[in-house]
């Protein structure tokens, strides 16, 4: 889960972290208020997204009617994709230099990873490595002050820059470990002309499966309509722009099965993995949310292991039954464990299987491609 | 020979009396795995499927000798099973339980390394040395006893690779599930040694993912290694910025591409498939001498078909 800049400054002012002061508005008039409060600002807007600055959504206002008047050119505005619903008006900072700060998950390393750098302000993922400044750190010991020591003077830091940095970089760790998150960023990190380092912006996001640690964390939501209702279903759900639904079973096939309807010229329209093992409500509840969407055609691809092949078959049939039937061609390959109970129980109901990954994605990609008009003997409408 | 589980292994289940664990160990024992022992926190004294059940580990490998652990622990209590199974001193532990916290995982990773156990996943399907052991949850029917190691990051295109690979006749030595988290307690190149180093495996298959640089790594191993090795990479069709299922199945900052582990790969000799059900296929080529390895032959998978 992601956290709103203003969210993730909230936990590091509460941890010591020095950030500017800033409140967060939903209408122009609480953007003039804050700015009367606050003198000159800046004008930012709340997206679960980087690149606002360049993206024009990062404004400065010098008066509190200037703040009011941009408030209002930016709410309700689209920026990157994202609607702009709330702002956080800040004080502006005069600023000297800006760093980078982050921590995050290294996967090859098994460990946390402290990753800094003199070139702030930027799009990390655009500095060359030789200018970051990476030290992985064991979880067991947690980082030691004498390590953020080290990343402070191998960013050339000395005397109170070196201190604070040092103290920051030790909260910030204290704040990765505690709240289980996946990444917290400062980016940038600005050395003030008065010699403080304030966070600037702040990223913060958390483990969604430790999200029930953390019940006093605000909860976000992100994501399509269909995406939130997957996940409350507890389906692993990604919105794709092709025509072909697709469900199938573990995240690995589940992928494959997308690049074979590529293969074979079809566009998937999504990626959902109903897990291995599901019963046979929540893969009822994935072919619904994939119906809701009006694909061209359905693809259900089952190796099933710890799936039940007859769990699939009646998930199939309580749907086609729920709406009078399938309305788009459904295209299923079913095998694996109780094969043919659920081949069985399909071809009662006029609904064949495929034995194949090829032989059903090459089927599917035909059917969409020739629209609902499309006969042939893998898919019914009954 | 197999790596790292075989017909000798002494197995403890944690959360043998839980849904997945019963299921599980019954399943496991129908194999031929040896199952001794059975863990579960207020159960001792009870049995399932005529396996004795212990409150701790260490009373198992007290009374049973126990080397290794299959989990079936829930998520929050997951960490705590794996630190005992560690604690008492197993070789291998084996995490199917998934949803782990990450920071758990990572804790979970460096008390083994301290103690020197081999964790296989989380959100793993475990490990088969087929007919001699089978530590996890994969269909039995799918695997055969031969020459080939298979090392995945996923559970089902695995099954699927395995099986197809079986009813082509070319049997497996073991096959090992590294799990779909970021976060892992094995990797492709910490397996592949052990293939290199086991002489019932004359050929490997890597089954891959996009995200990550794992891929790449276990490239750059295998440009030393002896035996031919075949491999598949899902997400050729992902978009980058988008997890799909798997924690680390997610191209970030330009890095995780499938291009890159294809060409990678490719550059080490490895004979990759554009389709999973053409893995078979190169296995019998590497395994008879044709398509020598550091060629890739007249296919061009990233160019389709």
């Amino acid at each position: 889960m992601k956290l709103y800049e203003h969210m993730a400054k909230e936990v590091f002012g509460r941890q010591g972290i020095p950030v500017p002061p800033g409140r967060v508005v939903t209408t122009a008039e609480e953007a003039a208020d804050a700015a009367r409060e606050l003198g000159e600002v800046a004008v930012k807007v709340q997206i679960l997204a980087g690149g606002r600055g360049k993206a024009g959504g990062i404004r400065f206002a010098s008066t509190p009617e200037e703040a009011g008047r941009v408030a209002e050119e930016l709410l309700g505005t689209e920026v990157r994709g994202l609607v702009v619903d709330r702002l956080l008006v800040e004080k502006k900072l005069a600023i000297d230099r800006e760093f980078y700060l982050g921590i995050a998950v290294d996967g090859a390393a098994r460990r946390p990873v402290v990753i800094a750098s003199t070139q702030g302000g930027v799009n990390i993922e655009e500095v060359p490595e030789k200018l970051l400044v990476r030290q992985t750190v064991d979880p067991t010991w947690g980082l030691m002050p004498y390590r953020s020591r080290q990343v402070a003077r191998r960013l050339d830091l000395e005397g109170s820059e070196a201190r604070q940095f040092s103290q920051i970089l030790v909260r910030l760790f204290a704040i990765f470990r505690s709240l289980d998150a996946e990444l917290v960023e400062i980016n940038p990190l600005a050395l003030l002309e008065d010699g403080r380092l304030v966070a600037a912006d702040g990223r913060l996001n958390v483990d969604d499966d430790a999200l029930s640690r953390h019940p006093d964390l605000p909860r976000v939501e992100e994501g399509t309509e269909t995406e939130r209702r997957a996940r409350e279903a507890g389906l692993s759900y990604v919105e794709l722009d092709g025509d072909i639904a697709v469900m199938a079973n573990g995240a690995g096939i589940t992928m494959a099965t997308l690049d074979i309807i590529q293969h074979y010229g079809g566009r998937p329209a999504n990626f959902l993995d109903a897990g291995g093992g599901a019963g046979v409500e929540p893969m009822a509840r994935a072919i619904e949310i994939l119906l809701s969407r009006s694909p061209r055609a359905l693809l259900i691809n089952i190796f099933g292991g710890i799936t039940r092949c007859d769990d699939v078959a009646r998930a199939i049939l309580k749907v086609a039954d729920a709406r009078g039937g399938i309305e788009v061609p459904l295209v299923i390959r079913l095998v694996g464990t109780n094969e043919e109970e659920g081949l069985a129980l399909l071809k009662e109901r006029g609904f064949e299987a495929y034995r194949t990954m090829e032989e059903a994605a090459r089927r599917v990609v035909a059917a969409a491609a020739a629209g609902n008009g499309g006969d042939d003997s893998g898919h019914t409408r009954r | 020979m197999a790596i790292l589980v075989d017909e000798k292994t002494r197995v403890v289940i944690q959360g043998a009396t839980g849904n997945q664990g019963r299921f599980h160990l019954a399943q496991m024992l129908a194999y031929g795995t040896r199952v001794a022992a059975g863990v579960s926190p207020g159960k001792g004294g009870q049995e399932v499927e005529g396996v004795p059940v212990y409150d701790t580990v260490e009373q198992a490998v007290l009374h049973h000798g126990v080397n290794a652990s299959v989990i079936f622990v829930p998520a929050p209590f997951c960490k705590d099973a794996a630190f005992e199974a560690i604690d008492a001193g197993l070789g291998v532990v084996v995490i199917i339980t998934e949803h782990i916290p990450v920071h758990d995982a990572m804790d979970i990773m460096a008390f083994a390394r301290q103690r020197g156990t081999v964790v296989v996943g989380p959100n793993t399907f475990g490990v088969i040395s087929p007919g001699k052991a089978k530590l996890g949850i994969m269909p039995a029917q799918a695997y055969a006893p031969g020459p080939v190691g298979i090392v995945a990051r996923s559970g089902t295109l695995s099954y699927e690779i395995a099986a197809a690979l079986t009813a082509a006749g070319l049997g497996q030595s073991t096959v090992v599930g590294l799990g779909g988290d970021r976060v892992a307690g094995l990797n492709f190149v910490e397996v592949l040694k052990r293939f290199e180093e086991d002489q019932a495996t004359q050929a490997v298959v890597l089954v891959g993912e996009i995200g990550g640089t794992a891929e790449e790594e276990a490239a750059e191993y295998i440009k030393g290694m002896s035996k031919p090795a075949v491999a598949y990479v899902a997400g050729r069709s992902a978009p980058p910025g988008k997890r799909m299922g798997h924690a680390g199945a997610i191209i970030e900052r330009g890095r995780g591409t499938f291009e890159g582990k294809v060409r990678a790969l490719e550059a080490a000799g490895v004979r990759v498939a554009t389709l999973p059900w053409e893995v078979a296929g190169l296995v019998e080529e590497v395994l008879s001498g044709g398509g020598p390895a550091g060629e890739t032959g007249p296919e061009t998978p990233l160019d389709g078909e």
